[in-house]
């Protein structure tokens, strides 16, 4: 018998969901709110100094792209699955702009990552 | 097409007629807000990969009046799934056995919320010491 792919994308999507459930919210309010507007953090936080400083670190990069890939990858499955619920089945086509969406960020991530030196 | 067209149940707002499954419709759109704020971090990941002209354009955009109300709405969303996540979490594990018992769900469900919390404390004060 064929082994599934199932578990793989069902892996990620918990991976993700648990990883965003922890500390997402926290995440949006840094990065879209208290460090652009300079509530408790200072503006001067998303410098590009301090960014590129992170993104070269090698414990930066990893939870660039832990976070970027994972976020991805949980929304991907979860929304592939609720098209269903919305009489889009399970197709190729909502498969691929699914998961093909998270696969073309993941790649883009890493890319970006080496890019960064 | 299929020549014998069989009757399909139309399926229109089937889940607006029951208020579990609205409430199931908003804790699966929770991925909407996970998924746009992923594109976010990545558009400011390539821009810092591109320069620092990018990356300040990146900045400006995000202080922006429309990007601070989208993250503001994305506070919201993530703060959902933050809850329906831990509320799901005991149907969605296998049990766990303590001292031959078996754990109730609404300990699960408290111990998720409490360990949202502290990591969230921690990657504050993490990113506070990085960057004050």
């Amino acid at each position: 018998m064929k082994r599934s792919n199932a578990p793989i994308f069902w892996a990620l999507f918990g991976a993700g969901g648990m990883l965003s459930a922890l500390v997402g919210a926290m995440l949006v309010w840094i990065t879209g709110l208290a460090a652009p507007l300079g509530i408790g953090l200072s503006k001067a936080s998303l410098s590009h100094a301090n960014a590129l400083a992170v993104a070269q670190s090698w414990p930066g990069k990893l939870a660039i792209f832990v976070v970027v890939a994972l976020f991805l990858w949980h929304a991907a499955h979860r929304i592939f699955h609720t098209l269903h619920d919305f009489g889009i089945h399970a197709g190729m086509v909502a498969k691929l702009l699914c998961y093909g969406t998270a696969m073309v960020g993941t790649l883009a991530a890493i890319a970006a990552l080496v890019a960064i030196g | 097409m299929n020549a014998r067209r069989p009757y399909r149940r139309p399926m229109t707002g089937w889940w607006r007629k029951n208020p579990y499954f609205v409430e199931y419709m908003i804790h699966e759109g929770t991925a909407l807000a996970v998924a746009a704020y992923a594109l976010v971090l990545l558009a400011g990941l390539i821009a810092l990969a591109r320069g620092e002209a990018a990356w300040t354009a990146w900045l400006s955009l995000l202080q922006s009046a429309p990007m601070l109300i989208l993250h503001g709405v994305l506070l919201l969303g993530f703060v959902y799934h933050t809850w329906t996540w831990f509320h799901i979490m005991p149907r969605t594990l296998p049990p766990i056995l303590i001292g031959g018992s078996r754990v109730a769900g609404s300990t699960i469900t408290r111990a998720g919320l409490a360990a949202a919390l502290l990591a969230s404390a921690l990657v504050y004060i993490v990113v506070a010491r990085l960057a004050p």
